[in-house]
Order: structure tokens, then sequence, then C-alpha cells
């Protein structure tokens, strides 16, 4: 990574932190619950990492690390969006009748 | 091909973004749910098709045993579980990043400098939120216990721990190629460090630290997109980070105390000898009096805490709420911050009991009309009404907010025994004239209540 390099992925970090406070003070505490839940399921995106690198090594043991990092972020990303769909689920308005 | 590669992230980026905004409201939550999964789908499908890959058998196998724990335990977690259920997935988040890193070092061990110690600190975040959740899940489910668990030789393996990381991290730094061993160090530190700081914690305390690692798991995902050179890893594990980091810091303002105080010491270890000052006399009430008392109410506010989610008492309580209104009784919920055991675990439990979630209010909102409601019924909280917080300065939970409760006519606390709450202190709450004691098991005595109605 050069210097140039650097400051371009420093920008990015900095505009996501800003966007990423601003976002979530938004959410009620209601939805807390669901936030983190759901949250869980976007921090599987090492997924991608993990995907890429699984395919591509070839050295042996990172190919295993890889697999095993795979099967992990998958937990997170189908168990995360699934338990967070199945909690917003209940959250209902009041029936008029 | 690399085009369409990061045409795809920009979009799964900005799906996202779009996603989590729309869970600014219960009413749009469901779509952003779904939106975000779209993203990621989109994200998963670009890396899949990228001309890199050469070999797909080995994807399949990770991916297909993480699809099936994936959907078994989030179809089978009980709503009570979900505090456990969310720290395993942080520690899955951390493990996945501490592994990716790792692979990626071992794939290519030429780093620069700066990916060396990017990738050293995502190793130590990655593994200390690993084995850290882990325990975190074990003392949630009481397989571990929940008390607080210190020795006396306890700071000096977290100073071992330390000087072991950074040491072999220093070491490693300086140069990759032939310090090789030395990653493995860092990883044995910091899983060890894991287990040692949450192990420390109370059970009280876990809203506060399951908010932490689950930002420290996103804080992991983005130091491994560093690593890796992937800018949607950087940004999504930022949003997962700031996520946690300002949830960490609601849970701390709800109860008074820094972030230090809670990993550092604190209520666990606090005796209760101080308060057994004269308290005056407890008045217990009948579950046939106490529905006279309802029946006549115009206005209820209910108090849940965690005791309500051991006594499994949600749908027990969405039920009397039902014949209070039937019966032209204005009907309320306040939902103290860490009531419970993770943020709005409270609300997630009273959905799952079909309680509309207008009824819901949050402690700041509903405090100030407490003074004009007729009666509050305490349903298993215990410190976060405690009054004490507010009347007397020498308590250890002087200062934090408080559901004011004894603003109302009258107080019904639902109460198994007068065993003090986790924080181990004395309620004075329940010495106050116009508080009643209704002793037994939360569900049973609201049935008891609703029995009545029925008659």
């Amino acid at each position: 990574m050069d210097g140039e390099m650097i400051i371009y992925i420093l920008f990015i970090v900095m505009l996501a932190t800003f966007l990423g406070v601003e976002l979530i003070s938004k959410v009620p505490s209601t939805l807390h619950t669901p936030l983190m839940s759901g949250s869980n399921a976007i921090s599987g995106i090492t997924l991608l990492g993990a995907l890429s690198l699984a395919g591509s090594a070839l050295n042996e043991m990172s190919v295993v690390l890889a697999i095993i990092s795979v099967a992990m972020a998958t937990i997170n990303v189908v168990g995360g969006y699934l338990v967070t769909h199945r909690m917003l689920d209940m959250f209902k308005k009041k029936e008029k009748d | 091909m690399d085009m369409i590669q990061n045409s795809g992230y920009l979009i799964a980026a900005f799906l996202f973004v779009l996603g989590i905004k729309k869970l600014s409201s219960p009413a749009t939550a469901r779509q952003g749910n779904l939106i975000s999964a779209l993203g990621m789908l989109i994200a998963v499908i670009v890396t899949l098709i990228h001309h890199n890959i050469i070999s797909y058998q080995e994807l399949m196998i990770g991916l297909g045993i993480g699809t099936v724990i994936g959907v078994i335990s989030a179809r089978l977690i009980a709503m009570t579980a979900m505090p456990e259920m969310v720290a395993l997935l942080n520690g899955c988040g951390g493990g996945s990043s501490l592994l990716l890193a790792l692979a990626a070092y071992i794939e290519s061990p030429f780093l620069t400098l700066t990916s060396a110690i990017i990738s050293i600190i995502s190793i130590l975040i990655g593994g200390v939120t690993f084995t850290g959740s882990i325990v975190a899940w074990g003392k949630l489910s009481g397989t571990f216990g929940g008390k607080p668990l210190r020795f006396i030789g306890s700071q000096f393996i977290n100073i071992i721990c330390l000087i072991v990381i950074v040491w072999c991290g220093y070491m490693f730094v300086s140069d990759p190629m032939a310090n090789a061993m030395m990653v493995y160090g860092v990883i044995a530190g910091s899983l060890v460090l894991g287990i040692m700081s949450v192990m420390s914690i109370g059970g009280g305390d876990m809203p506060v630290v399951i908010a932490l690692l689950n930002s420290y798991s996103g804080i992991a995902a983005s130091g491994a997109g560093f690593v890796i050179g992937n800018v949607l890893l950087i940004v999504a594990g930022l949003l997962v980070g700031a996520s946690g980091l300002i949830l960490t810091n609601i849970m701390c303002k709800a109860m008074n105390r820094s972030l230090t105080n809670v990993l550092f010491g604190g209520f666990g270890v606090i005796k209760s000898s101080d308060k057994d000052k004269e308290q005056g006399e407890v008045n217990p009430i009948s579950a046939q009096d106490a529905y006279l008392v309802l029946e006549a109410a115009r206005s209820v506010v209910i108090v849940p805490g965690y005791g309500m989610a051991v006594a499994q008492a949600q749908h027990a309580t969405h039920e009397l709420a039902e014949f209070l209104e039937e019966n032209g009784c204005e009907v309320k919920y306040a939902i103290h911050p860490v009531a419970g055991r993770m943020p709005g675990h409270m609300n997630v439990l009273l959905a799952e009991a079909s309680v509309p979630y207008e009824q819901l209010h949050e402690m700041d909102d509903i405090n100030p009309d407490l003074g004009m409601v007729d009666v509050c019924v305490v349903i298993g909280a215990n410190d976060v009404v405690n009054p004490d917080a507010i009347e007397d300065e020498a308590s250890p939970i002087y200062g934090m907010p408080i559901i004011e409760v004894t603003k109302a006519r009258s107080v019904f606390v639902l109460k198994r025994s007068m065993n003090p709450g986790f924080a181990g202190i004395q309620n004075p709450l329940f010495f106050k004239e116009n508080t009643r004691m209704l002793f037994g098991d939360a569900k049973e005595s609201l049935h008891h209540i609703v029995t009545e109605f029925k008659e």
C-alpha cells in the first residue's frame, strides 16, 4: 500500500464513520435488538474476502483457513438476516377494529 | 471483469446504507432488512463470478455448512435467547476476520509495514471478539454462571497477555517474512485476553459487553478489508463498528457509568451491607385486591424487566393489558434502555407477545407523564425503578436515570421474593407508602388477575 492509497482509504474511512454515526443515531431504541442482529449480518461482509481467497489461494493451509472463514461469515450473514426478519415480522401496529 | 465487481460493490454499499436508514421506523424496518440482504446477495454474486476464482468446490462446502447452521439457528432460537444468538453471531464475525487476515498473510507473506500493522490489529481484534463472545454467550445462557469471575492472578494474566501481544506484534511487524511464528503468539494472546476480559464482567453489565463486541466485530471486518484491499469490507465494517459504539454509549449512559468502569470493575463486587438501615413496612397485596384497583384505574403503565423474560410472562402481560383496555383504561409500557440483557431486548419480547409498538415508550418520554398515572405495574424490574438513584447520594447507583414509578398514584411490584436485584442493592421502592407487593411467580400472578377480569 503506498501513501496515496492510504490517504484515499482514510478518506473513505472518515466519510463512512460519519455516515454510520448519523444513520444509527436515528434508529429508535425499540429497534435496537434487530439493529444489532442486522448489523451482525452486515459484518459477515468478510464473506467476500474469504470467498475470493478460498477460491484463488494456492497454499493449502490458507485455503483451509479461508473455507472455515467462509463458513463462519455465512452463519453471520444467513443467521443474521433471517433472525432479524423473524423479529421485525413481530413488530406490528395496533389492529384497527 | 473488475469493473463489474466494483460496480456490484458500489450498489451493495448503497443498499446497506439505505437498509439501515429504513430501520429508523418500525413501519419500514422489515423492508430495510430485505434491502440490506439484497445488497449482500449482489456482493456475493459479483465476488463468485470474478475471474480469479478457479475452484468452486471448496467454496460450496463453506457456504453450505454456514447456510445450514445459520438457517437452523435463526429458526429455532427463542426470543428470550436473542442475546445469546447475537453473542454467537458476534463471535462468528470476529473469528471469520481473524482467519481471513491469517489466511491472507500465509498466502502472500510479503507485507509492507502498513499492511503488517493492520494485519496484526485485525487479528488481535478478531481474536478478542471471538473468545470474548463465546464467554458472553456462556454467561448469558447460564453455562458459565452469571457472576463476575475475578481471582488473584487475573490481572497478572492480563498483563502477560498484553506483553506477549505487544512483543510478538512488534517482532512480526519489524520483519513479517522472518518472524512468521510471531503471528501465532499474537493470536494466542488475543484469544486468552478475550476470555479474561469478559469473564470478569457481571451478568447485569452484559448489554454493554454485547454492544461493544458487536462494534469490535465490525472493526475487525474493516481491518480485514484493509489487509486484502477491499473497500466494501472497510465501509460495511465501519458502519457496524459505529453502530456498536453508539449502542455501547447509550447503554453506559443509561447506567450512569463509564465504559472503563464497566470493563474494569464496578457493580458486581459491591456489598449490600450498608443498606441495612430501617426501611419501614412492606405492604403485600393479593391478586384479588390488585384486580379491584386495576379495574377502577383509568391509566396504567407497565414497567417490564429481565424478570419478565425469566418468568416468560410477556404473553400474560399482554393479556392483562387487553382486558384493561377493554375496560376503558389507557395502557402504556415504559422501557428502560438497560432492561433485559441486550439493547432493545424488552421491545422484542413484547412484540413477540403481539403488543403493538405504539404502546412501547422510552424512559425519557414517559417519565414526565407518570404523575398522572393511576397504577404502575412493575414486572420483574428492580434496579431500573430504584428511587435511590435519585434520592440517596450514598447509593452506588446514584445518578442513574430511572423510570420514576413512585410518581404514580400507586405502584404494584410483581416479585418472587424480597431478594435484591442484579446490582445487589436493596430497593426502597418496596417500602414506599403507595407501593404494594404482589409476591409470587409473575406469570401466575398475572393469570390470577386476568381470571378475575374474566369473571
